[in-house]
């Protein structure tokens, strides 16, 4: 009996032990990096083609031989848009499967509830959402960063356009998700700094399939432009809405509509509609001398290949955060405070968005950023099938 | 002149959105009178509807033939569901039948996302986008459409079951099982056909919308539930009920959205709900059971 007991204790022992060292060959063991994505849900738009592109990046680097020979594996978990599952996803991807840094969420509220449990347990979080929140204070949010534009910036660069038109009043229609409420919260505090009036303030449902009533009301008020901010199919509604209403008013689009998507559905509708964008959406039209169009083509051409769908600008959220960790691990080596220096102090990096934390990196934010471009939709120029967004001439600088 | 022409608006509005609740309404009318249960798999049948005809115009750009064509295949998929989903038990309670529509409902929508992805698709208008001059609203050429085909699918609906003897017949059913059984009317038969007929008003209202609202895989819970709210209101089981129901679900949602917050939108066709369900069940033109 005894030796029985002593002999299972010895088992456990040596396969404890034999764990212990299957560990310590650190060399061996890949380096995990998390995903939280909205894959499925109603932001599945924006978690599909991230979990897409994160699965490819780590694939191909795999092939290529790993980072600084240490294979990568990515651990990719599906948030379905909602608060409670994204924390336990982040919770899980730090103590179960010891993530060296996470790249997500897909959305702003969802980011704002990751970032409490990543800032504890100090491990780098790179988002794919816009709101300025996520990111300031800097003081606050060490551990945070993101690479999709922030509103912050997607609102001065409409405002800078309004201003210099002369125009003073706008009406403002915004999506009910926390993309929307934090567009909205942007544009009504930054409208006095730029002398423009805002008369008419909407506000509808992700999911609604009629804005007429809003928009409605927004055409009694004197507004001389109609800001719409939202992702998914929603904004192309609000367009088709505005021509359904008569309205002669122009329509200014948020950077979460700047996909070939938004042409097919808005149809006609989508003519002459300005919007702020990352360069991803149109750099077939860039010229050849801009850094950025060959990595947008790299990109969408990989992307084409692996999925059969053009690349969108959410996925190359993904694309970029997944870049500039992969330049940070390569650097610092797989060590959270490392990487976390690493990250932000990235240099000549690149690609589509650029990785915003204000505060100390606030210089790099200065740069002419990836809102830089205005576009216009031109759907008179899609080609069958294959839509493009072409850029005019009255880009701003 | 200025207050008026919002409200107009919202009228227009609503009027649409009410059509398109009311045909769905109807058709859980239809199945109601039937077998005496809900079918919550009824507005899965618009999104599929909706999504059908997309594909096969995408197939082949002729709207009348994408229209027959959505309408048929959704058809189809009501006379299979109901062979293959609910016959077999069709002698459990009605509670347990209600329970699988609400599984076919899931599935449906879960095979759509298989099928065409969790991407929005758009369907061109039937008669051009060019805004049409109303007094002081302005409404599309869709609007009219819907609401006037709206209207013909009713007026059809009730000519088939005053005047045909297939139509009859279901009614007969809807009075007494029973008897209309002793009578030697096929009731099976009847049961099946009346998830045709409901699984085919769906679809086409789905496919009318389809212009004005496109077509998702997920679209069908909610408009399911708003044609059911209609359904309640008006009284389940009436064809004037659903259509009453429906008009008035529509028109409040938007004087809602206009007049107080967009935000109370949905919340008002389920008050409307919660309050028909407690003061008066059977609905207003229903008849106490």
């Amino acid at each position: 009996m005894n030796g029985k007991v002593m002999g299972t204790l010895l088992a456990l022992i040596l396969g404890f032990s034999l764990v212990l060292s299957g560990c310590g060959t650190e060399k061996q063991a890949p380096i995990v990096i998390g995903g939280i994505f909205s894959i499925t849900g109603p932001a599945s738009y924006l978690g599909e083609p991230e979990r897409n592109t994160l699965q490819m990046m780590v694939a191909d680097i795999n092939a290529k031989g790993g980072i600084k020979g240490r294979p990568v594996k990515a651990v990719i978990y599906d948030s379905e848009a909602n608060v409670t599952k994204a924390r336990l996803n982040a919770e899980k991807l730090i103590t179960k499967d010891k993530a060296l840094a996470i790249i997500g969420p897909s959305l702003t509220h969802t980011s704002m509830t990751v970032l409490e449990v990543t800032q504890k347990a100090k491990t780098p979080l790179i988002s794919c959402a816009a709101g300025v929140g996520i990111v300031s204070p800097a003081s606050e949010r060490v551990w945070v960063f993101k690479t999709a534009q922030t509103d912050q910036m997607a609102v001065a660069r409409i405002f800078q356009y309004l201003q210099k038109q002369g125009l003073t009043k706008v009406a403002i229609i915004t999506v009910s998700t926390g993309f929307g409420v934090s567009g909205k919260k942007q544009l009504e505090t930054q409208a006095s700094k730029y002398g423009l009036e805002i008369v008419g303030n909407e506000v509808f449902g992700e999911k609604d399939t009629d804005m007429t009533p809003q928009l409605t009301k927004i055409r009694e008020t004197d507004a001389q432009a109609v800001i719409c901010w939202g992702t998914g199919p929603a904004p192309a509604l609000v367009a088709k809405n505005m021509k359904q209403l008569g309205f002669t008013t122009i329509l200014i689009q948020s950077h979460g509509a700047a996909s070939k998507k938004f042409i097919e559905l808005a149809g006609d509708a989508a003519d002459g509609i300005l919007l702020p964008a990352g360069k991803l959406a149109i750099f077939k039209q860039l010229p050849d001398t801009d850094p950025e169009k060959k990595v947008c083509q790299t990109y969408d051409d990989m992307y084409q290949k692996k999925y059969k769908a053009p690349a969108s600008s959410f996925g190359g959220y993904a694309y970029d955060a997944f870049n500039i960790l992969k330049m940070a691990v390569e650097k610092a080596g797989a060590d959270k405070a490392k990487v976390r220096d690493a990250i932000e102090n990235t240099k000549n990096y690149v690609g589509g968005p650029y990785i915003s934390r204000d505060g100390k990196t606030e210089n790099r934010m200065k740069r002419p950023g990836p809102l830089a471009a205005w576009y216009r939709f031109h759907p008179s120029r899609i080609l069958p099938n294959n839509p493009v967004l072409s850029k005019t001439t009255d880009k701003i600088s | 002149m200025e207050t008026l022409g919002p409200l107009l608006q919202y009228l227009i509005s609503g009027l649409t959105n009410g059509a398109i609740y009311a045909l769905i309404a109807l058709g859980f009318s239809i199945i109601y009178n039937a077998t005496t249960i809900i079918n919550f798999a009824q507005g899965e049948m618009v999104m599929l509807g909706a999504l059908c005809a997309i594909s096969f115009y995408h197939l082949y750009p002729s709207l009348p033939l994408a229209f027959l064509g959505g309408v048929a295949v959704v058809t189809l998929v009501g006379l299979l569901f109901e062979r293959l989903a609910l016959r077999p038990v069709r002698d459990q309670s009605p509670l347990i039948l209600i329970i699988i529509t609400i599984g076919g409902a899931d599935f449906f929508s879960g095979l759509a996302m298989m099928i065409w992805g969790k991407e929005a698709y758009s369907l061109p208008p039937f008669t051009g986008s060019k805004p049409l001059h109303f007094f002081s609203a302005t409404l599309l050429p869709q609007n009219l459409w819907v609401v006037g085909l709206g209207i013909l699918f009713v007026l059809l609906l009730e000519a088939f079951f005053r005047y045909t003897l297939v139509g009859k017949a279901m009614r007969a059913c809807s009075y007494n099982r029973q008897a209309a059984r002793l009578a030697g009317l096929p009731v099976n038969r009847m049961v099946q056909l009346s998830f045709g007929l409901s699984a085919a008003l769906g679809a086409a209202g789905g496919i009318l919308v389809a212009p004005l609202t496109l077509g998702i895989y997920d679209m069908g819970a909610m408009l399911g539930l708003k044609g059911f709210s209609a359904a309640i209101l008006g009284g389940l089981g009436s064809i004037l009920g659903g259509v009453l129901g429906g008009l008035l679900i529509g028109v409040a949602e938007a004087l809602a959205s206009g007049l107080i917050s967009s935000g109370y939108r949905d919340a008002v066709a389920f008050l409307i709900l919660l309050v028909v369900l407690f003061l008066r069940p059977q609905g207003l033109v229903g008849s106490r059971r």
